[in-house]
């Protein structure tokens, strides 16, 4: 029953093969089983066991009387970065160990008025900082290929979940590469939409320009069918966009004879493992097969990519993380002396490292003396970056390459160098500074680990990407392979 | 650019952070190889480039000036670390 | 040495709107802490801004008052500082492209001269919650009520030299900001502050001295007093040789000091940057002109028709339209009796010093416009004498709330009898009553010499009012008196 895809799950509970309450069960007997103890994948921090039994049951009534849309007692699970009304918000971080939200993100709302049942949330790199889950207070995740292994991140828990059948879809978000690394590294499809086509009202900020929630799971006909409850324009959101919703599953299989994929010489750099770099190209190959034509392009500017976001990004976290100060919510240190001491040791002993290393980035890049040359040097680069995407669209509909520069890295392999860890994400980080939808979805494996092929494509253009990702999914069979042992 | 340890210190104080003395020579090392992968950025000139805030072209939308919230003090408040008759604590503030 | 003051305002006025600048929750003042503190007041984890479209025609509403340009792009920033009556950790607010830029003031002085004060910016705000030093077991406790309620900021050009001009142009602001009903100017709830910048300079040197900021100052008075006091820190530490430190300081009106604030004694840096989560303000000369339209009399325009269609002196003028409460009071009174000179003489004389006296505000006056105006125009039609109409104003003062909606003038007079005669057969048979009864003064008058007997008419009126007991209308005594001694020559 677990190797149902989300959109088989939906498809049975409508043709009555199972009830919302006998999949929820089977699901969470799988996490029981499966993520928690010392050997568990660890992917969940927050099971909501009784609550989903009771959605479940609910939708179920709803169901028989006849009241149920597409989702109605659909499993699923959410990031722990999204706020849950009464429900325990982590967001990864010690600092909000404690911290039960009285409100819910717009993202959660939305599966809720669909009648979704969530399981619970999943794990991630603290406040999503982070390209391997390591950096979350509530331990690392195992990646279900190879329990060894790093699952990516920040979006860890909710690949790692999928991937072991632990729940058939969960929400990501993606501030650098936070949905469609881990998706690559756990052999997933995973989508980064436009910037604004998914409301970031209560999805806790990393950073406000860049980050953008987006669906985790097996193929993209599941990951259509979680866009359609993910988007929405928010009025509570000031960066959301009021652009048109299509239903994204509606076009999944429309003709792509004739389509542009540009490959940007960039993305296969001379010291990319050849293995990685011949899985993508195999993979891209198969387009060609369906009629596209293929194109080598430039993204001159790629290379700034990774500099300029380890300006923005920590910026933009310094002032969005200076929330956290121990006075209305979340973790307060004990017995300040002063309010100089509650928010020093309060902060201090709430964020971890990875956090530490952002927020003092941030904090220097804005002050004196400093701001020109740092933070409006990467504004003025991530103008750059956006430019040769731009001119690129002019000439082929999508970008396409790795997703990642290498498949599932050794758990603490990278701990020890942040700039290592940075690099992870040298291929994903541009579309986030220009706020395009990315995807990734699987290419194929490198010694047993999955690969990702990232799609690129021109801005609010998911239904296309989609389509282009199920066609190829309908003539591979890689979203298909589960780990073993699974 | 390398940070010396007094750098590191003024950075923690600005944003809040103890640091344990011990922990500041691993973050003076890891923030100067940061800037210095930062540093990259200076290999281009950006002098006629407009910075980019935002990644889209949108502009503000505006807010009906209008009440919407209703007083949700016990609920919104639950959180609080300390708190005493509807107002949150810290510790005395001197101005 | 001969010092030169120089002086910039920073003035906080909240705006009017209904709800706050980023959030739904209600402005009003006084609620029970922490009730009108949303989830977005609060900062709590993931939430978001989304601008009043109010604050934003307000502030260009004071913009188009000044004749400021207005930024068609303006831009939020985040002001980065912890203290616990910001929650965010940060301060939204304007720095690189507010959305008033270059703008400029009138303000009179005392002594009639007007200067004009530059207006460097104004721009948009959130203002901070509140700390409260009570007792809560040893700690402080925080109000977020305040926090997020809309703010102007409104800084002037370091351009007043002394304590009396800062406070004109602090008034002049406050008489904008009602006028334009932006704001609504209530001092002591805090609806407007004042950071004082204060500095001195030998005269005759260009560059600026090193200036204090004396923050939050609540009131006119204050802020007088505040500048004169940290002026005389300022003289005296500089005369014997010392320095002053750029530094925040408070006003402290009881110690009638100025002192060093503690929390702010470490230099911050505010490391402002464009706050993501709020997209650039973008408005057109469409906008703005629309806004433009619906500008009311300001108090310069007011001041300007007064003296040249009522022929008031600029003096009067000025007084009359320095606030709108005052200009509404006194249009009104004004209007009700159609003499404005002589509404302008009770509403500065009679009934200012009765205010005064009785520490109320033209907006409590027990007064009603309407009735001064009648009571005006009672004096005007002769029914009253100026003399008659102390009284009635004193009666009209006593009236409770419910009496002054009624139109209660005439009564007044009538009950208290100060009705003039003035009928001028009734008066001309008391004239000739009284001119029978002083034959030999009648003679004297005939036989003066003409340029001396107008000096002697007066003991005729006195004898004629005695003999009316008061009510008869000297007006038209002196004409009837006149025209019979004259009869007599």
């Amino acid at each position: 029953m677990h190797n149902l895809t989300l959109t088989q799950i939906a498809n049975g509970l409508e043709a009555g093969d199972f009830t919302s309450v006998e999949i929820t069960q089977h699901f969470l007997d799988r996490i029981e089983k499966l993520d928690q103890g010392n050997d568990g994948i660890n992917s969940f921090i927050t099971v909501t066991k009784e609550q989903a039994i009771s959605d479940a049951t609910a939708a179920d009534e709803r169901r028989a009387a006849g009241k149920a849309t597409k989702w109605t007692g659909v499993p699923f699970a959410h990031k722990d970065i999204f706020c849950t009304d009464g429900v325990l918000t982590t967001c990864g971080s010690k600092m909000l160990g404690n911290f039960i939200p009285p409100y819910d993100a717009t993202v959660v709302d939305n599966f809720k008025k669909q009648g979704a049942v969530c399981l619970g949330k999943t794990n991630m790199d603290e406040f999503a900082m982070g390209s391997s889950n390591e950096t979350s207070f509530f331990g690392g995740v195992k990646n279900p290929w190879d329990k060894d292994r790093i699952p990516g991140g920040s979006s860890g828990g909710s690949a790692a979940a999928v991937a072991a059948r632990l729940v058939p879809a969960a929400t990501a978000t993606d501030t650098g590469g936070s949905i469609r690394q881990p998706a690559a590294l756990c052999g997933l499809t995973g989508l980064k939409p436009t910037y604004g086509r998914c409301s970031r009202f209560g999805m806790i900020a990393f950073a406000s320009s860049l980050d953008q929630a987006g669906p985790m799971t097996r193929n993209a006909e599941d990951a259509a069918m979680m866009l359609n409850v993910m988007s929405s324009f928010d009025e509570k959101d000031s960066t959301s966009i009021d652009q048109e919703i299509p239903d994204y599953t509606a076009s999944l299989n429309n003709d792509i004879k004739g389509k542009v994929i540009g490959l940007p010489k960039e993305y296969f750099p001379e010291n990319l493992d050849p293995a990685m770099a011949e899985t993508v190209r195999a993979a891209i190959s198969e387009y060609e097969k369906m009629g596209c034509t293929i194109k080598e392009i430039s993204l001159p500017n790629t290379h700034l990519s990774i500099p300029a976001y380890y300006v923005v990004a920590p910026a933009e976290c310094s002032a969005n993380l200076s929330r956290m100060d121990g006075v209305r919510f979340g973790h307060r240190c004990e017995d300040p002396k002063d309010l100089r001491d509650l928010y020093c040791r309060s902060r201090g002993e709430g964020f971890g490292d990875e956090v530490k290393r952002r927020i003092m980035i941030g904090t220097y890049a804005l002050s004196t003396g400093f701001y020109d040359a740092y933070y409006v040097k990467a504004q003025k680069i991530r103008r750059l970056i956006k430019d040769d995407f731009m001119k690129a669209f002019e000439e082929v509909d999508f970008v396409m390459g790795p997703t990642s520069p290498t498949p599932a890295f050794k758990v603490g392999e990278k701990t020890d160098d942040p700039v290592a860890m940075y690099l992870e994400d040298a291929f994903t980080i541009a579309t986030n500074l220009a706020g395009l939808p990315g995807m990734s979805i699987p290419a194929g494996k490198v010694n047993n680990l999955p690969v990702g092929l990232q799609i690129i494509g021109n801005y609010w253009s998911e239904a296309d990407m989609l389509n282009v990702a199920h066609k190829f999914q309908q003539v591979t069979t890689h979203h298909n392979d589960a780990p073993q042992g699974i | 650019m390398a940070l010396d340890r007094s750098d590191v210190k003024n950075i923690a104080e600005l944003a809040r952070l103890s640091l344990a003395e011990g922990e500041i020579d691993q973050y003076q090392s890891d923030l100067s190889n940061i800037l210095n992968l930062v540093e990259q950025m200076n290999a281009v000139n950006t002098d006629n480039v407009q910075p980019l805030a935002h990644p889209t072209d949108a502009v503000q939308r505006l807010r009906a000036d209008v009440v919407t919230e209703t007083n949700q003090r016990e609920k919104y408040m639950a959180c609080a670390p300390a708190q005493e008759d509807g107002l949150f604590l810290v510790p005395k503030v001197i101005d | 040495m001969e010092w030169e003051v120089v002086i910039g305002l920073e003035i906080h006025a909240q705006l009017a709107t209904k709800s706050k600048i980023f959030s739904g929750s209600s402005t009003a003042f006084g609620a029970e802490p922490n009730s009108q503190a949303s989830l977005v007041d609060l900062g709590l984890p993931g939430v978001l801004p989304v601008f009043n479209a109010e604050a934003l025609a307000m502030a260009v509403k004071f913009g188009c008052a000044i004749e400021a340009e207005i930024g068609k792009i303006s831009v939020f920033d985040r002001k980065n500082y912890f203290y616990p009556d910001s929650p965010k950790g940060y301060q939204t607010t304007q720095l690189h492209h507010p959305i008033v830029g270059m703008g400029a003031i009138d303000i009179t002085l005392d002594d009639g001269t007007t200067r004009t004060i530059n207006v460097t910016r104004a721009h948009l705000e959130e203002d901070a919650g509140k700390s409260l030093h009570e007792d809560f077991s040893g700690m402080t406790g925080i109000d977020l009520n305040r926090a997020g309620t809309p703010l102007i900021e409104i800084v002037s050009e370091p351009e007043m030299r002394n304590a009396k001009e800062a406070v004109a142009y602090f008034k002049k602001i406050h008489s904008i900001v009602t006028y334009l009903g932006i704001c609504d100017g209530d001092l002591s709830q805090g609806s407007m502050r004042c950071d004082c910048n204060v500095s001195l300079r030998p005269v005759g040197q260009e560059e600026f001295g090193t200036r204090t900021e004396i923050k939050n100052v609540n009131s006119f008075r204050f802020v007088e007093q505040a500048i004169n006091v940290e002026i005389a820190r300022q003289r005296d530490i500089l005369e014997d040789g010392g320095m002053i430190h750029q530094e925040t300081r408070l006003f402290d009106a009881n110690k009638m000091e100025t002192r060093s604030m503690r929390s702010k004694e470490v230099a911050n840096d505010y490391r402002y940057f464009p706050c993501p989560d709020l997209l650039p303000i973008v408005i057109d000369d469409e906008y703005i002109e629309a806004i433009r339209k619906t500008l009311p009399e300001l108090p310069d325009q007011k001041k300007q028709r007064l003296m040249d269609a009522q022929g008031l002196s600029e003096y009067d003028a000025s007084v009359l339209t320095a606030t709108r409460e005052l200009a509404a009071y006194f249009e009104q009174a004004a209007q009700k009796c159609g003499d404005y000179k002589l509404a302008a003489n009770w509403v500065m004389g009679e009934l200012s010093a009765a205010l005064n006296k009785n520490e109320v505000e033209i907006t409590n006056c027990p007064i009603s416009a309407d009735n001064l105006g009648a009571m005006i125009a009672r004096i005007k039609d002769n029914t009253i004498s100026g003399k008659g109409a102390k009284s009635v104003f004193a009666a009209l003062w006593d009236l409770d709330e419910g009496e002054q909606k009624g139109d209660n003038v005439d009564s007044l007079i009538e009950s208290l009898g100060l009705k003039q005669v003035s009928d001028s057969g009734a008066i001309e048979s008391i004239v000739d009553e009284v001119l029978a009864n002083n034959v030999s003064q009648v003679d004297n008058y005939v036989s003066a010499e003409p340029d001396k007997r107008g000096k002697m008419v007066g003991f005729f009126v006195g004898q004629v009012m005695k003999a009316s007991k008061g009510s008869a209308n000297p007006g038209m005594v002196n004409k009837v008196l006149k025209q019979k001694l004259d009869e007599k020559c």
